[in-house]
């Protein structure tokens, strides 16, 4: 089966800039992965090669084994963008029928009906998006993503207008589209929420991926710690697998260990680094 | 095609909730009232006084033709508004606005959705103008028993006049932001008004530069082209003095639509889609 997203060389160009400098980047079914980075580093304009919004400079990027932007892959795409707005005269219901219509889905009511409920937006249905906060459009743009059982679904930004309510909804949403073999690129600034709900993150700087792996593969290892009589020693170095042989030495030279502990940066740590030494 | 049909449904249902278009609808009954009103009074003038008959000018027919040629250009001016209104943002202003992007990711096509951008708007401009044209046809029969030669052809011509208007604010819409592009289109409209109104000085004075200059702004820009010709068929069988001076007409004069003008019409629609489906193909969003 192809991947859900794959691009290799993928690159664009806006007059002078640079938005994206030959990025390699490939999404699996059921995977969620992460896109961090700063303003301007090109995620955006990734996420929108994918959807067919905007034409690459070169490079390819295939979404479902189908050139993205083609109607192919569109059909197999969710995509919310990070500004998007629906026209405020529709009823949420309304909304979604019109999306089901040019998404050429089937499901008629009772796809409505789930996805609402899957957005736990059950009862605003009968609402008018300019009824609605923020959050409620954002929960509703990921229903509206959703429509047609997308292979693919693509979201930018999805909880910048959340509560920490909404968020946790919008994770859980997300844990559940990954047990239905739905892949995920989630476009985020909140390294929290990547870390947490990710299989994959993927640091975009200046257009390039400047690291790439899991959360735990990013969380690199910054030395030991050992808590000691004279107070705290350190062996910025040491890895985890040196640590019984650090504390045999120092049982060995007469130290009375109390305590060890292993250093990892968390993902925040990692991704600054990366953006600086980019930079 | 059920995409571009699903487009104008919600184009159509969008356009019935603008303000313009509730602005128009009002500004149209208060038009229609005033027109009522002058026109009864024209004609009871003209029949208490009956002054043409010593130019050897048919009273009647000069009044109707006068009133019903400066309704058809207040048809036109308000379909354009209507036009120029329901299309000026379609492209790049929604996309600015983050109302685009959710339905050109969907699989029906660039091309569809302009499309049905494109029927909707048409559709409600042509039926707003058709229904303005008709009923001011009505008024000045009631008022003085006066009914164009052809009745049908200058209601179509201004259909097809501000469905070009249309078709123009669209292509206008994938380049420029919303407030620049009805700028522009209003100034085309305003262009091709004073072109107009440059050959009919050009015709009384026979200066040949401003007829070319009102022929050249005829074929850039149809829709002038279009009401002339239906000034002149509203009047088609007047004769001898008459005929000389309904033909100078209001706002550009009358003047006969040649062989060529509905080909260049469908053409010209078919250049501007044409235009329209590359620049959005290629305009990223």
């Amino acid at each position: 089966m192809s991947a859900a997203f794959e691009c290799r060389e993928l690159s664009k160009r806006y007059g002078g800039t640079v938005a994206l400098g030959g990025v390699d980047l490939d999404v699996r079914a059921g995977e969620l992965v992460g896109l961090l980075g700063p303003n301007g580093a090109g995620k955006s304009t990734l996420v929108k090669i994918a959807c067919g919004l905007v034409r690459p400079t070169g490079g390819a990027a295939e979404v479902a084994g189908e050139p993205a932007g083609s109607g192919d892959a569109r059909a197999a795409i969710g995509y919310l963008a990070e500004l998007f707005r629906f026209p405020e005269w529709l009823r949420a219901d309304e909304l979604l029928s019109l999306h089901q219509r040019l998404a050429g889905s089937r499901g008629g009511a009772d796809e409505r009906r789930e996805l609402l409920e899957l957005v736990q937006l059950s009862d605003a249905s009968g609402t008018r998006v300019g009824a609605m906060s923020k959050g409620m459009q954002q929960r509703l743009g990921i229903a509206q993503a959703l429509i047609g059982n997308p292979r693919l679904l693509m979201l930018d930004e999805p909880t910048s207008a959340l509560d920490p309510v909404g968020r946790r909804i919008v994770r859980d949403l997300l844990l559940e589209l990954k047990r239905r073999g739905v892949a995920v690129l989630l476009n985020s600034h909140l390294l929290s929420e990547v870390e947490r709900v990710c299989d994959r993150v993927a640091i975009l700087v200046g257009g390039r991926v400047v690291a790439r792996g899991s959360p735990a593969e990013l969380a690199q290892t910054r030395g030991v710690e050992v808590e000691l009589d004279g107070g705290v020693r350190q062996y910025p170095d040491a890895t985890r697998e040196q640590v019984p042989e650090i504390v045999a030495q120092l049982v060995a030279a007469g130290e009375q260990v109390y305590g060890v502990r292993v250093l990892s940066s968390t993902l925040e740590e990692t991704y600054l680094e990366a953006v600086e030494a980019a930079s | 095609m059920s995409g571009a049909l699903t487009i104008a449904g919600y184009a159509l249902r969008e356009s019935m909730r603008r303000r313009v278009f509730v602005v128009v609808l009002l500004l149209t009954v208060a038009f229609l009232a005033l027109y009522a009103v002058g026109a009864k009074a024209a004609f009871d003038s003209i029949d208490a006084e009956a002054a043409g008959a010593a130019f050897n000018v048919d009273d009647q027919v000069l009044t109707g033709s006068t009133l019903l040629g400066l309704a058809m250009f207040t048809t036109l001016f308000l379909g354009c508004v209507l036009a120029v209104f329901l299309t000026l943002g379609a492209v790049r202003g929604d996309a600015e606005r983050g109302l685009l992007q959710p339905l050109v990711v969907r699989p029906l096509g660039r091309t569809a959705l302009l499309g049905g951008r494109f029927g909707a708007a048409a559709g409600v401009c042509g039926l707003y103008v058709a229904g303005v044209y008709a009923a001011a046809t009505l008024i000045t029969g009631w008022a003085g028993g006066w009914w164009p030669d052809d009745p049908i052809g200058p209601g179509v011509g201004l259909v097809a006049g501000v469905i070009i208007v249309a078709a123009l604010s669209l292509l206008g819409s994938i380049f420029l932001s919303a407030t620049a592009n009805g700028i522009a289109v209003f100034m085309a409209f305003g262009a091709g008004l004073a072109a107009g109104l440059l050959g009919q000085i050009g015709d009384a004075l026979d200066v040949n530069t401003l007829k070319n200059i009102a022929q050249i702004a005829s074929w850039a820009l149809p829709f002038e082209a279009l009401y002339q010709g239906g000034l002149d068929s509203l009047t088609s069988g007047a004769e001898g003095t008459t005929a000389v001076i309904v033909q100078l007409g209001p706002f550009g004069g009358a003047q006969e639509a040649g062989p060529l003008l509905w080909p260049w019409t469908a053409a010209y629609l078919a250049l501007l889609a044409a235009a329209a489906r590359v620049a959005f193909a290629r305009r990223d969003l």
